[in-house]
């Protein structure tokens, strides 16, 4: 065709939301307060594993948290009725939070008086994983009856997160999941990642996931 | 699933072109997904459709174009490629280590269009 021309653009698409989340963070270090992003499957236990994680952290710490749910406040009223604050974002159909949807989530909070923030992601494995929340660090759950291939069906989730939570391990023996495999192939992906072995129901492992936490919040408490 | 908001982004970029460079139409805009993104090529398509009538960029063609995932060594610093399909036996080709960092394959750009 006649007159057509080339412009170059060379631009990332995420690049606004990119800058979005680093302002952010750099938000959240100035009060000094820790932000942490829960990914996971629905039904992987996000709700129980948070309210457990207040329970033990809420004596030394002052915790928050922000529940995006595609059209349902089920999620923040149980955490409200542990006496702790939630915000509610009704994602509204969207598959994930990015950095502007937290940004209005924390609007709601004073983050001077907080120490930690907790966000309970939109459930899946596939959209959370390519947006930048802004969050200081990011966790994800894989529960034994969601099987252990999922690092294989969902490589970029395994590679973006600083701790994986295998949850409900009470389950093991009866689900078939091989948690040497899990470990293998996650270890694979990303050889940075700490993955902690979790029973929401019996408290297995929490102690050691909620210890690691305290640390990553101490770290931004006495930067 | 996410496609809706990457269109948009893509949409907003295009069209901050268009003004500068005297844009009467955008024909052709080429663009980037890594192997690693999961995207829905025909629901991008769709959604750009939809959101673009009435603008100088209704009716371009999304030309998508997957780059590769790339991994680095963290014991000899060699980077290299692998298929997706590959992942499950992740390991440096050089020297058999197992402990790889992700370098690349992930994201969405826009490299240039075609406009009149």
């Amino acid at each position: 065709m006649e007159g057509i021309r080339l412009i170059e653009v060379k631009e990332e698409i995420q690049a606004d939301n990119t800058a979005k989340a680093e302002a952010l963070r750099n938000r959240l270090r100035k009060h000094k307060t820790c932000l942490l992003n829960l990914m996971s499957s629905p039904g992987a236990g996000k709700t129980t594993v948070i309210l457990k994680t207040i329970e033990a952290l809420r004596n030394g710490l002052r915790i928050s948290v922000i529940e995006a749910d595609i059209d349902s406040m089920v999620d923040a009223e149980k955490i409200a009725q542990a006496g702790i604050t939630a915000v509610q974002l009704r994602t509204g159909g969207f598959c994930h939070l990015d950095a502007s949807m937290v940004e209005k989530g924390l609007e709601g909070l004073d983050l001077a008086s907080l120490d930690l923030v907790i966000i309970e992601n939109v459930g899946n494995l596939v959209c959370p994983a390519e947006f930048d929340t802004g969050a200081i660090k990011n966790a994800m759950i894989l529960s034994v009856p969601e099987g252990d291939d999922k690092p294989l069906k969902y490589p970029l989730m395994f590679t973006v997160c600083d701790v994986l939570l295998i949850n409900k391990i009470d389950y093991l023996g009866i689900a078939d999941f091989d948690v040497h495999a899990v470990r293998e192939r996650v270890v694979r992906l990303n050889p940075g990642i700490t993955i902690f072995e979790i029973s929401s129901k019996t408290g297995e492992g929490i102690g050691e996931w909620t210890q690691w936490l305290q640390r990553a919040v101490d770290e931004v408490r006495f930067s | 699933m996410h496609e809706l908001p990457v269109t948009e982004s893509i949409l907003k970029i295009v069209l901050r072109y268009a003004p500068a460079e005297g844009v009467k139409r955008i024909v052709r805009i080429f663009l980037e997904v890594g192997e690693l993104s999961d995207l829905e090529d025909e629901w991008i398509q769709h959604y750009f459709d939809y959101l673009s009538k009435g603008t100088v960029a209704e009716n371009a063609q999304l030309v998508i174009q997957r780059t590769p995932i790339t991994f680095q060594c963290e014991a000899c610093a060699h980077v290299f490629e692998i298929r997706r399909e590959a992942l499950h036996d992740l390991q440096c080709p050089e020297c058999g280590n197992t402990g790889c960092n992700l370098v690349s394959g992930k994201g969405y750009y826009i490299k240039n269009m075609e406009v009149v």
